[in-house]
């Protein structure tokens, strides 16, 4: 067997195999496989796995946000069952985002301790529901505009797509969000992404 | 209606480069607000590494980040320049890093540009 035909059957179980994680990844983030494209057969998995990657430390950092502000007591109701109600879409989206980084073969990033967190988000200049919210706030549109902002980089577009919903969760959490903080409406058109 | 939305894509894709536009720090920190506080903070490390300082230092030198190989051995000094091909497509200017976000448009990367010099002085 020439080298040039065992080179280009290793070319095609590589191809075969890059689709096929990527394919299994797409599925476990859009939650249902009848809709979901093929995987291109030029995508990187380890590219797109290390993406993914980034925005599980956001689901990570945004689910220890919420628990933050749930466990200060400064939340009142009907914002605190708002708050564990938004916690558990960023559970569910680092659920979906745990088993899509593994079937693209790459390493979930953990999760940090709540202490961690807490250091880095200030969580001690904190005193009032409001503070709660506007933290809240500047990290879901935070994450949003990343989502938004990695779309370009994703090898297989279907995951792009999934970036386009997730960002939609986040931009909702931001509307709800900013909504009882009072905040102005964004006078101009296009005032997400980039 | 073809030809003026033609126009209006072309205006929103191909801007002038940051450095020929004058820089505004001030609008600069709020693009940095809404931009790149998901993952950054001028002060403390978070998803990615603190920008206090950012400007003429080494990439990958920040204490207590873990930063990419690919960045740790970039040998890159930030400056305009260098932090500019950087948000237009990090992964072009240093293949194997781990950021993955870009900014397309140039008069945002001029005025975040701006304020991470304003931080760093």
């Amino acid at each position: 067997m020439s080298e040039e035909i065992i080179q280009s059957r290793r070319r095609f179980l590589t191809d075969g195999s890059k689709a096929t994680l990527s394919t299994a990844a797409v599925v476990l983030l859009a939650g249902c496989g009848g809709a979901v494209a093929q995987a291109r057969m030029d995508s990187d998995p380890a590219q797109d796995a290390a993406i993914l990657n980034v925005a599980l430390g956001l689901e990570h950092e945004a689910i220890n946000a919420y628990q933050i502000g749930a466990e200060s007591g400064l939340l009142q109701q009907p914002v605190l069952e708002t708050a564990v109600l938004f916690q558990s879409h960023h559970k569910a989206h680092r659920d979906a985002l745990v088993d899509a980084i593994r079937s693209l073969g790459g390493t979930p990033v953990e999760e940090k301790s709540i202490s961690e967190y807490a250091k880095e988000l200030q969580a001690d200049t904190i005193g009032s529901q409001g503070d709660i919210l506007m933290l809240a706030a500047r990290l879901e549109k935070g994450a949003a505009n990343a989502y938004l902002g990695v779309i370009p980089s994703f090898t297989d577009p279907t995951l792009a797509q999934v970036s386009g919903r997730l960002a939609a969760d986040e931009t909702m959490h931001w509307t709800v969000l900013a909504s009882a903080l009072g905040q102005q409406v964004p006078q101009q058109a296009l005032s997400f992404g980039a | 209606m073809k030809q003026l939305f033609a126009l209006a894509l072309t205006a929103m894709v191909f801007h002038p480069t940051a450095a020929a536009m004058a820089a505004d720090a001030a609008r600069g920190e709020q693009l940095y607000g809404s931009r790149c506080a998901g993952c950054h903070s001028v002060e403390v490390n978070r998803i990615g590494p603190k920008h206090r300082g950012v400007f003429d230092r080494e990439a990958g030198t920040v204490p207590d980040y873990d930063y990419s190989d690919a960045l740790r051995d970039s040998k890159v000094v930030w400056d305009e320049a260098s932090l500019d091909a950087w948000l237009t497509k990090p992964q072009d200017f240093i293949p194997g890093q781990k950021m993955f976000f870009s900014l397309r448009n140039a008069e945002e990367r001029a005025d975040i540009i701006a304020y991470l010099q304003q931080v760093s002085e």
